[in-house]
């Protein structure tokens, strides 16, 4: 890939991924109530790996993780030259009264959020809902959302995409922001 | 690739295999829409779909219709019966003053083959042909196909065998297409008044007997015997047909495998399948419907992809 400049490195990833894990811990405790869901296609890794250490690390099982795919709630169907293909949603479970946390890569413009707050209505009226990413490119935002747990703040231009690679799907954790 | 390669779906025959393909995977995700608790997406909210039916429909215009609203879509329905097609007004009159409504989509039952065709060269909209005739009926097919991809997972090398009236199917020309665009093998069986001549021209071949091509055959499609298309004697008599086209328990479970029994209503019960066949675990015909809302939001939502934002 040319021109690509690596933002974080593995390491440091870990790092994060515990951070994160830990805020989760001290804001839910035992995750009694709560359910996690992964925004589709590349927030699924994050939610699975994030599920991972709360279980392997700090012994807290049976936290209910879900998958969603906001393709048919986007704002932009048939505004983009091609359709976007939708992936598979697959929630196991009602969120009516759950406390939900959205898990995504990158918030970028906040559309998505806003597409997978109203997706997830679907299932149920949840207690309340929160946001985990991984990038935060914050001056990027076309809509009042913020996140309630960052990994990493990045301040990047609209021409630059920033790329984030997991060990199990890509070989590798990194975090790379590449030009369009 | 995530779009399809026509602007209409007028027939099986003008789609690829990766069209068809990208349907099936897009049905997928809207089949987990259809089992949520609010079964509802709102990509179309800003597409409006008229379903024109010049021919008599019970499930396939509940089946768009239901389809339709799923995607959030605005639809207006027409049916011939109750409309000033009964005064003399002509095909294309009647749609053009429907788009000048603001229609986006037009989803059209006629009783002529080729209506479909004609109307897509003649009008401003997306076109889904829902019968055109005993031309082709491309969404019958998608979803006959995804039923069979559903049990079998791949339709490569499987034996399917379509049985009874072929002549006036609109349901079994689709099929033969769809099949083959997907590497199934195809037989027809029926009387041979009901089948169209030169039938093995598309490559499919011809069983006249009812026990040799169940004993042939993964699949077994059952179509319904259209009294209402027979402007002339094509059989002796009903209970004739019966004796040699009817498909019973009996029959069934003398067979040596157990093959799947399909069927696109509606039913003539004790005509071409029993109760006792229709109903058994071995039919897959209430998981066709189900499937058929899912495959006809595929379509639409892929359709209306298609059509430039204003």
């Amino acid at each position: 890939m040319a021109n690509r400049q690596l933002l974080i490195d593995s390491k440091k990833i870990h790092v994060i991924l515990h951070r994160l894990a830990n805020q989760l811990i001290e804001k839910h405790l035992n995750f009694s109530d709560t359910v996690l869901i992964g925004l589709q296609p590349r927030g699924i890794d994050l939610a699975n790996r994030i599920k991972k250490i709360l279980e392997e690390d700090y012994q807290i099982k049976n936290i209910p993780l879900g998958y969603l795919d906001i393709t048919f709630f986007r704002d932009d169907f048939r505004r983009n030259e091609k359709p976007l293909a939708a992936n598979q949603t697959h929630i196991e479970f009602l969120v009516e009264n759950k406390r939900v946390v959205f898990i995504d890569d990158v918030l970028y413009t906040g559309r998505s959020i806003r597409a997978a707050l109203t997706a997830i209505q679907s299932f149920g009226r949840p207690s309340g809902i929160e946001l985990l990413t991984l990038i935060d490119r914050r001056f990027s935002r076309h809509l009042p959302i913020q996140p309630d747990y960052v990994g990493c703040q990045v301040d990047a231009i609209n021409t630059e995409k920033v790329l984030v690679m997991w060990q199990e799907k890509d070989g590798e954790d990194a975090v790379y922001l590449v030009e369009k | 690739m995530s779009e399809l390669s026509t602007n209409h779906l007028l027939g099986i025959k003008y789609l690829n295999s990766e069209d068809i393909e990208l349907i099936f995977k897009t049905a997928d995700q809207f089949k987990e829409v259809i089992n949520r608790p609010i079964k509802k997406v709102p990509s179309l909210r800003d597409i409006t779909i008229a379903n024109l039916f010049f021919e008599n429909s019970t499930r396939t215009k509940l089946s768009f219709e239901l389809a339709e609203k799923r995607l959030s879509a605005d639809v207006i329905n027409f049916s011939a019966a109750s409309s000033s097609v009964k005064k003399g007004e002509t095909l294309i009159d009647t749609v053009n003053n429907i788009l000048s409504m603001k229609v986006d989509m037009v989803v059209m039952r006629h009783p002529n083959a080729g209506a479909g065709v004609f109307l897509s060269q003649h009008v401003n909209a997306a076109i889904i042909n829902a019968g055109d005739g005993a031309h082709e009926h491309p969404t019958q097919a998608l979803l006959d196909c995804y039923s069979i991809k559903q049990k079998y997972g791949d339709l490569k090398g499987l034996n399917v065998v379509i049985v009874g009236d072929i002549l006036h199917s609109r349901v079994a020309l689709s099929n033969i297409f769809a099949l083959q665009k997907l590497g199934a093998n195809v037989k027809v069986c029926g009387p041979a008044t009901l089948l169209p001549k030169h039938i093995e021209s598309l490559g499919v071949g011809i069983e006249p007997n009812l026990i040799k091509a169940l004993e042939w055959c993964d699949v077994a499609n059952m179509l319904r015997v259209q009294n209402e298309r027979m402007n002339m004697s094509f059989f002796p008599s009903t209970r004739e047909y019966v004796l040699q086209y009817g498909l019973n328990k009996k029959i069934l479970d003398a067979l040596p495998k157990r093959i799947t029994i399909m069927h696109p209503g509606p039913i003539n019960r004790g005509v071409e399948i029993t109760s006792d066949v229709a109903d058994s675990k071995q039919s897959i015909i209430l998981e066709q419907v189900e499937n058929g809302v899912a495959i006809r939001m595929a379509a639409i939502y892929l359709l209306a992809a298609k059509i430039k934002h204003k």
